[in-house]
């Protein structure tokens, strides 16, 4: 139902409140100024920040974001370290991070956790990125390029800046996929001021990042956008993967809008760029 | 290129979508009978929103007995599309790949049935408006151009994957290409997704996507080159206009140089009909603008990933082939 935007405000409002939100009672509430609820100590219960409105009601996620983290260097703590090509020295070194795991800990079953040892050993020739595959999700969403959320009714739209990557969300009854892609399938719905994605049918062939952190078709992801304040978004991603890990894990980050006037996506269109990986040694050799 | 699991299924339900029979006549305006009205988004702008497909077998150009001639009467128009439905197609009709002498390659067009083809259903008798309905003459400069790179070309077409097409780099394919040409049932479903100020176009060939500002900002910096330029858009009345320049050189629209200009025009006329114009100019290439109208068509989908670069094997096979070749003949020549 058509309700604007100060109208839902108060509406939830009154609902806060008789969920035994114990603060002062505010009277005099029909005053003309939108009030940001503050934060409820410790309980977390209530969201910290009320996003604006789209002009349908719901919290407005468009805009371009952008991750600023060495998550697509690795998803867990790490030192810096000498990048794998020395002739390019500092400018590409591995570069320090904190870590988005929750408990730092990725639970690889036995044997899967051999294979994340051998493709982190051997992650130039074997992590897609290097050869411009699409990234799949959630490592679309920490890539070093923005990406940008526009945002209907029935359907949200994410398009990535790195590959021209790109998935659209059915924020409609969930649909089934038809098929397995690098993208996967996504049913969108809304959890109060979160965006809850449900992502299935990724193939096997993407990397969380170059650690050689990875996964089988049996990956499962739940991502969660919540607005966090005008210009950033929490963003956490459950995973899940019976052949690959023993249990669910969960990453989260801020993403952070481009606030730039005029700010745009750009071409990035990479399959040119690892060309010459790919086809260098099919070339003619001179003199032939 | 194309992964061979989703080509099957994509295949079947393409033949399946064409079988819906064309509205009677999808007229540019609708009549008394026909009530539709234009809906708008949240933010109030006209939706364009859907599924998109735009393959006709019209010709670009006019045939030339046609002459002047720029619609079709009803009469003809049906008389015309009985004979389609027969599968008898004459010189008003271009095939493009689908053509029975064409070499293909691609699973989707060994499954092309000529029965379910359609003429345009704003009965022009070519794609380019106005009376001569033909390409604008080439400009002198814009043939030698284009003959230097063709003989620049010319014996080196297999040294190196730079010498390849771009749609076999999975680069730039012809149907994510803009202006947007229409196939006689090449795969090119076009998605609209329209945010607050913004307008999504996403071609499911190699998930080509514009995201396309309306807010009237000026274009990107002309030194930023890129292969699909850069397009900004605004409303005019119902019509989404979008303006693009910033082309690279090597973009090449029917052999245009990097001062490609394009405007395109959206016209949502009916729930199923989304009128697209373009209007093409390059002072280095044609003598003056040139204009095409093409109806596009609300279909089901859905839009599938067209993952080209991650599935392409065709260019390395393409590759090694002339490396083998090469070997043979150097094996026979050293005898």
């Amino acid at each position: 139902m058509p309700i604007d935007n100060e109208g839902a405000h108060l509406y939830d409002q009154q609902r806060n409140m008789l969920n035994g939100f114990r603060s002062q009672v505010i009277a005099g509430i029909a005053s003309a100024a939108v009030l940001f609820l503050g934060a409820a100590p410790g309980t977390g219960q209530t969201p910290a920040y009320r996003a604006l409105r789209t002009a349908d009601g719901k919290p407005n996620l468009n805009g371009i974001w952008q991750a600023l983290n060495s998550a697509d260097w690795d998803l867990q703590g790490h030192a810096a370290a000498k990048g794998p090509v020395s002739s390019l020295g500092a400018v590409f070194a591995v570069p320090p991070g904190l870590g988005v795991v929750d408990g730092d800990e990725i639970p690889y079953l036995p044997a899967a956790a051999a294979k994340k040892k051998e493709n982190q050993a051997n992650w130039v020739k074997l992590d897609p990125e290097v050869k411009c595959y699409l990234p799949g999700v959630p490592r679309a969403t920490y890539l070093p390029y923005p990406f940008q959320i526009v945002q209907s009714q029935k359907e949200i739209l994410i398009s990535y800046e790195y590959a021209g990557a790109v998935r659209v969300v059915n924020m409609d009854a969930p649909t089934k996929s038809p098929a397995d892609s690098w993208m996967g399938w996504s049913n969108g719905h809304w959890e109060g001021e979160t965006l809850v994605v449900d992502v299935t049918s990724q193939n096997e062939d993407t990397w969380f990042d170059h650690a050689g952190n990875y996964h089988s078709d049996a990956l499962h992801v739940v991502e969660r956008y919540t607005p966090r304040s005008a210009d950033t978004l929490s963003y956490e991603a459950t995973i899940e993967d019976s052949k690959v890990f023993s249990r669910p894990w969960k990453i989260s980050m801020p993403l952070y809008r481009r606030v730039e006037k005029n700010v745009r996506l750009l071409e990035f269109k990479c399959p040119e760029f690892a060309e010459e990986l790919l086809y260098g040694p099919l070339r003619k050799k001179a003199g032939k | 290129m194309i992964h061979r699991a989703a080509t099957g299924v994509w295949t079947a339900l393409t033949t399946l979508l064409l079988v819906t029979p064309a509205p009677a006549a999808a007229q540019t305006t609708p009549s008394a009978k026909n009530s539709w009205t234009l809906s708008r988004t949240p933010d109030g702008k006209p939706d364009l929103q859907g599924i998109w497909s735009d393959n006709t077998i019209t010709p670009l150009e006019r045939p030339k007995s046609l002459a002047n001639k720029e619609f079709y009467t009803d009469e003809e128009f049906a008389k015309l599309s009985a004979r389609l439905k027969k599968g008898e197609v004459g010189k008003e009709a271009d095939l493009g790949a689908a053509r029975p002498q064409a070499v293909r390659y691609d699973l989707e067009l060994y499954g092309f049935d000529i029965t379910k083809a359609r003429f345009a259903s704003t009965k022009r008798t070519s794609l380019i408006v106005g009376p001569e309905g033909v390409l604008p003459p080439m400009l002198p400069e814009a043939r030698a151009r284009n003959t230097r790179r063709a003989a620049e070309r010319q014996g080196h077409e297999f040294d190196s994957y730079e010498n390849r097409p771009l749609g076999e780099r999975c680069i730039l394919m012809p149907q994510e290409q803009i202006p947007m040409m229409p196939g006689a049932n090449e795969g090119n479903l076009l998605q609209i997704v329209q945010g607050p100020g913004y307008v999504t176009l996403l071609h499911e060939t190699d998930h080509s996507t514009r995201v396309i500002p309306t807010d009237g900002r000026p274009h990107i910096p002309q030194q930023i080159r890129q292969y699909q330029g850069d397009s900004v858009g605004h409303w005019e009345n119902n019509t989404l206009v979008v303006d693009t320049a910033n082309f690279t050189s090597l973009t090449a629209f029917r052999g245009s140089s990097e001062k490609l200009h394009l405007v395109e025009r959206f016209t949502r006329t009916a729930a199923d009909t989304l009128i697209y114009q373009f209007t093409v100019e390059d002072p280095s290439t044609w003598d003056k603008p040139w204009t095409v109208e093409v109806p596009w068509r609300a279909e089901q989908g859905p839009v599938y990933e067209w993952a080209c670069h991650e599935g392409n094997s065709m260019i390395s096979t393409i590759l090694r082939g002339a490396r083998v070749a090469e070997e043979e003949t150097a094996k026979k020549e050293a005898k």
